[in-house]
């Protein structure tokens, strides 16, 4: 079986890989498994030219799906049947507890390097003292706003949620009666995925409402403040979000807010850019902010995201692959994604790059974001975090298309993860 | 039927056993090919499914017998826990959607494909073309016609909302995919018209077996069109359109790659199919997954027989 495995998934990318095989004959060909949004695959082929040229080897890009939750899926697939022709993978900030045992212990490899990223997004990358990816930009969302149409209803930022959701109303309506009837207030992603996790957790911790499961193990979702934030979205849905962001992903909410018909958005860093792109109907229009906070002296939060590189244990060019991680990981090629790919460096010293500065000045506002970063309960629910976040976007999810009230939903949540949990995580 | 062709019957000359026995090594390579394809998988994973096997250890599972399935606990308390694939409601939710969506989409499909073939199987300029032409939907790999309705069911830039919109029937953009009381009516839509085709193709080959001179005789008669295809043509494509129907059903019952793409782990459309590879894959609970699709091949067993036996139907054809 797990030969057969071996040839089907070797076929295949043979044939996705057929184009890209020149190189000479002793260079490794070096296969990068990443997930593509927006133009990241466009980015990754030009930057590693330097790489390419120095070392002689060859990188082939696989491209995947852009559900994180899928890329997830085929990885475990791969990294079960102990597939020897990917040797890199881009890993999300929660794989790497469950994936720690197929990939390579990076720690003797990267002394040098190590000390320059900000500790808490290496400690989330080590599991048992291995460090099993090393990261290569951090990701935090933020709110987007449109500063044209702000200043046009003399509207501040909202600081909370409240604030957003009268400003929304508010502008969506004089919007839609002035010839504009395809405006909507917020637009963010409600699909059943992953990305719901991230979205719902942010609104709950922001209430007050804890993170779903604290860092010690306690399953803290069902309570008062959870289901006051959940009660809110619901509000939000038909009435200043689409009743279709149900069926959102980060994609169609940036369809939406990119052809000018959305007054906020909740997304991360790699929409900035984009926004901001020759073919973008708001360019220069647009602003970024922290997210809002539930109100009171309740903090913002933002869900701690972000990409890492992971040599595969089955890999059989396991240096070359080292050396390409090691050169995406670097300064110079961080300081390239800041500037080309508004990525957010996981390098400190990079937010105070006069460059960077210049050129992009609001990643220096992202480090406001950054501070009230939260994590998914990746690490103390260990192997069992996807169907955690399974349980929890799905009960979210039933909650926003109107199967079952919040309070309902978050009492069977609590009950199915204490199941799940049993003695321990 | 193939016992019969291997067991020679008493009283068989050496000529017709030699015969025989070259038919059965004619045969052979596809019926190794056939248990390597289909059985063995199939072994695999039922005792898969008695194992305590997750994908991070796929060869050191343990024997655990039925758990998988169904165990119980008394508390001491008195209370007894059940868990288990049958004391799941996640399953009974899925198998739920399954059966809706069998029935309906089948039953749909049975009755608009009929009507298509009714119209194929009239003598017209072009027909040729026509019946060609319709296969196209049959014919897109599913995965790629469900992104592209899904993009026509997108409710903000999505064409079908647009063109109720123009007409008037909606008064607002509907969100077809991530409404729960939508959401399966979608993956309906899409399914009926992707295999309808399917379905004119076989009910217009039975058709096509009815001989002419049937019709003439009840036109001569004079005997009301509809009255001629209630008692004529049904009852004489009903063997054709049964095989059809029990193709689709089993087809429909392990429904799978629509729902992949157009509503991804909603639980109004979740299939067995769906929800055996979350459980598979996603949750790393390999042998909890192999008891949900040994499940499902359980109950598309069932359907079978039941099907057969309700029907009382000859597949083999000849009736005795």
């Amino acid at each position: 079986m797990k030969k057969a495995w071996q040839l089907i998934n070797s076929s295949l990318l043979c044939l996705s890989i057929m184009a890209s095989t020149t190189g000479s004959a002793h260079a490794a060909k070096v296969v990068l498994a990443s997930g593509a949004v927006g133009k990241d695959i466009e980015v990754l082929k030009k930057l590693v030219k330097p790489w390419e040229q120095r070392t002689g080897n060859t990188l082939a890009v696989l491209p995947m799906p852009s559900s994180t939750t899928d890329q997830f899926s085929q990885y475990r697939l791969w990294l079960a049947a102990g597939n020897p022709d990917i040797d890199v993978y881009q890993t999300d900030v929660t794989w790497a507890p469950q994936l720690a045992d197929n990939f390579v212990d990076l720690t003797p490899y990267t002394k040098d390097i190590v000390a320059q990223n900000f500790p808490s997004i290496i400690a989330s990358q080590t599991t048992n003292g291995r460090l099993v990816a090393l990261p290569i930009f951090t990701d935090a969302p933020a709110l987007y706003y449109r500063k044209d149409l702000l200043e046009k209803y003399h509207k501040a930022v909202p600081k909370t949620w409240q604030e957003l959701t009268a400003t929304a109303k508010y502008i969506q309506t004089k919007e839609r009666e002035t010839g504009h009837p395809d405006m909507w207030g917020f637009v963010w992603q409600g699909s059943a995925y992953e990305g719901l996790t991230c979205n719902a957790l942010e609104w709950i911790k922001s209430y007050g409402g804890g993170q779903i499961v604290e860092a010690d193990g306690t399953i803290s979702i069902n309570n008062p403040k959870a289901v006051a934030a959940l009660n809110m979205a619901k509000s939000w849905i038909g009435n200043i979000s689409p009743e279709g962001v149900l069926a959102y992903k980060e994609e169609e909410s940036r369809g939406v807010w990119q052809t000018g018909n959305a007054v906020f958005m909740r997304n991360w860093p790699y929409a900035y850019a984009l926004g901001n792109g020759d073919d973008s109907a708001i360019k220069n229009k647009f602003g970024i902010a922290p997210l809002p906070s539930g109100g009171g002296n309740n903090k913002s939060a933002a869900t701690l995201g972000g990409w890492n590189l992971a040599v595969s244990k089955y890999s059989k060019h396991k240096e070359a692959a080292i050396s390409l991680v090691k050169f995406l990981a670097s300064k110079e090629v961080q300081k390239y994604r800041a500037l080309h790919s508004s990525n957010l460096p996981t390098i400190i010293s990079l937010y105070d790059d006069q460059d960077i500065n210049q050129q992009e000045p609001f990643i220096a506002q992202w480090k406001n974001v950054f501070l009230h970063a939260v994590p998914r309960p990746s690490a103390p629910t260990k192997i069992k975090y996807n169907e955690v976040s399974s349980k929890f976007f799905s009960a979210v999810h039933d909650t926003l298309a109107g199967s079952g009230s919040a309070k309902d939903n978050l009492e069977l949540l609590e009950y199915e993860l204490q199941t799940l949990k049993g003695n321990h995580w | 039927m193939f016992n019969k062709a291997i067991l020679p019957p008493p009283g068989t000359s050496s000529l017709q056993r030699q015969k025989l026995r070259a038919a059965f090594w004619f045969l052979a390579p596809m019926l190794i090919v056939l248990f390597c394809v289909a059985a063995w998988p199939l072994l695999r994973s039922i005792y898969f499914s008695f194992t305590n096997t997750s994908l991070t250890n796929l060869y050191g599972g343990e024997w655990i017998g039925f758990k998988n399935y169904l165990t119980w606990k008394t508390l001491s308390s008195g209370h007894t826990i059940y868990s288990g694939t049958l004391a799941d409601p996640a399953w009974w939710n899925a198998v739920w959607n399954t059966v809706k969506f069998a029935l309906v989409s089948v039953s749909l499909e049975t009755i608009f494909g009929l009507m298509v073939a009714l119209v194929l199987n009239a003598e017209f300029k072009g027909r040729g073309l026509v019946r060609a032409a319709i296969l196209i939907p049959w014919a897109i790999p599913t995965i790629v016609s469900a992104k592209i309705w899904a993009w026509m069911f997108n409710d903000q830039f999505g064409i079908i909302n647009n063109m109720l919109l123009s007409i008037g029937l909606i008064d607002h953009k509907m969100a077809w995919t991530a409404n729960l009381d939508t959401a399966m009516l979608s993956v309906i839509i899409v399914d009926i018209w992707k295999t309808t085709p399917f379905m004119a193709l076989l009910c217009l080959a039975g058709l096509q077996m009815i001989p002419r001179d049937m019709y003439e005789s009840a036109k001569i008669d004079g005997i009301h069109p509809i009255k001629v295809f209630f008692q004529v043509t049904l009852p004489l494509v009903k063997p054709a359109l049964m095989v059809a129907v029990i193709f689709r059903t089993l087809d429909a019952l392990r429904m799978f790659d629509l729902v992949y793409v157009l509503t991804p782990n909603s639980n109004a459309t979740k299939t067995m199919s769906i929800l055996s590879r979350e459980n598979l894959i996603d949750f790393d609970k390999f042998a909890y997954g192999s008891a949900q699709s040994t499940l499902l091949f359980a109950i598309i067993a069932l359907f079978v027989v039941l099907y057969i036996w309700l029907g009382k139907i000859d597949l083999s054809g000849d009736k005795s």
